[in-house]
């Protein structure tokens, strides 16, 4: 069965995906989510942002599953 | 002491339940330190007078433009040219005569941490670059004041309470939590250069006085160790756990005093090799390179300038090698960027760049 998952995107990164929330499929933790989506958006993998699985940034890959809600957020400078 | 001020103007918030003349006094009796009276920093500025915070500091170096006033809702067209924190002074002592509001016309920066933030019981950063970012929340950490953050871009912003004391005694998580090191110069775009909606500053600003606010008078639950981000397009807002544990902070205020936040984001070059424009018109040794794209206006008719883009320098670095240049750009950021190309080719390079590009000469 395929897993799909819904991973969010704020602030300028948008401008690379091209859309604030996008669909993944088969993805098993955040490390290979990262992969699949450097591959898809070459220019995320220079970008700068943190990933929070399920409303809680993390520091290492984290496992994903049916429902998980993964952001990613960059900084903002702007006043 | 003087007679208390009159509380009337205060009725409508002290009737609240859990608020009441106790919070009133608490906030009367509140010094916050607002750092940038920009588009964050203004309608915070507002909303912190009119709720009677006792004791109000204001930092900005800047004077009013035109183009402030889509968002910057303090001044008006007859304040053009004037200094930020002079009309803000004004406006504010205008609506709210019975507190105290001090202003200091400066960039932020290490000497203002060590005279303004042991004055000061809160701060909030009103401010629009990363280096006075991180500048301000590691001296939050090190003098032990909460910092009540906000930040724009676009149509998107965020929102935290930052070192906020906790229960146990200790600091929640600051901005280092959020993101360890600071990006490279021109990897995040400000509001000069990626826009922003005049009325977003508004709405994360009045947030950033609500949290203000809710810290003093100690309602409700602060966005300690939370970051919450808004959308104006769709009105969505998402909130996210921050754990406190960042390692990269300065140790002591030594450390923080001896850390130039300019070179640690990414805007200056150690060792400062920035020229102004006016160090190099006549100056017949430098070659000029111009390392913007051949259709960039305005182009430089000052002085001769060779133009390389900077995508094209690594193939034409040969015709460098033994010169003094100097590399000028729109802004400065990718002229930087080209002293470190021809560094680390030649490294001995007596190399320059023009500090703020053609927009801090041609503007």
């Amino acid at each position: 069965m395929t897993m799909t998952i819904e991973v969010m995107f704020f602030g300028q990164l948008t401008d690379i995906t091209g859309s604030s929330k996008i669909s993944v499929e088969n993805v098993t933790d955040t490390d290979s989510l990262k992969h699949k989506l450097f591959h898809q958006y070459p220019a995320l993998s220079t970008a700068k942002f943190r990933v929070a699985v399920d409303n809680k940034l993390i520091n290492e890959n984290t496992r994903i599953e049916q429902g998980t809600k993964i952001a990613f957020m960059p900084p903002f400078s702007g006043g | 002491m003087d007679s208390k001020p009159s509380y009337n103007r205060y009725q409508r918030q002290i009737i609240l339940k859990g608020f009441g003349i106790a919070a009133q006094d608490k906030l009367a009796a509140a010094k916050v330190l607002v750092i940038g009276a920009g588009g964050l920093g203004c309608p915070a500025l507002q909303y912190l007078a009119a709720a009677g915070v006792g004791h109000i500091g204001i930092v900005d170096h800047d004077v009013v433009s035109e183009s402030n006033l889509h968002r910057q809702v303090l001044f008006s067209m007859a304040d053009l040219g004037r200094a930020k924190v002079d009309v803000a002074r004004e406006k504010l002592t205008a609506l709210n005569p019975d507190i105290k509001i001090e202003t200091w016309q400066v960039n932020f920066g290490h000497q203002q941490c060590t005279e303004l933030l042991p004055k000061f019981d809160i701060v909030l950063d009103g401010t629009d670059n990363f280096a006075t970012r991180y500048l301000v929340n590691d001296a939050c950490v090190l003098w032990g004041k909460p910092l009540v953050f906000g930040a724009v871009s676009q149509f998107e912003g965020q929102v935290a309470v930052f070192n906020g004391l906790q229960k146990v005694g200790s600091r929640s998580s600051n901005y280092r939590d959020l993101f360890p090191v600071p990006p490279n110069a021109g990897e995040i775009l400000n509001c000069a250069e990626a826009g922003v909606l005049g009325v977003l500053p508004g709405i994360i600003g009045a947030m950033q006085a609500a949290e203000v606010i809710k810290l003093v008078t100690e309602i409700g639950a602060p966005l300690i160790n939370k970051l919450l981000t808004y959308n104006a397009l769709t009105q969505d807002v998402f909130t996210v756990q921050v754990d406190a544990g960042a390692k990269q902070i300065p140790q002591n205020v030594d450390e923080f005093m001896s850390t130039d936040y300019e070179v640690l984001c990414g805007n200056k070059i150690p060792g400062s090799p920035e020229l102004k424009f006016s160090d190099i018109i006549g100056r017949d040794d430098l070659v000029k390179v111009d390392v913007r794209e051949l259709h960039e206006e305005p182009r430089i008719t000052e002085f001769i300038c060779l133009s390389i883009p900077l995508k094209e320098l690594e193939w034409n670095l040969d015709d460098l090698e033994g010169k003094k240049v100097v590399f000028i750009c729109q802004s400065g950021k990718r002229s930087m960027q080209a002293v470190q190309v021809l560094k680390s080719y030649s490294p001995d390079a007596e190399v320059y760049y023009l500090s703020g590009g053609v927009n801090a000469f041609k503007s």
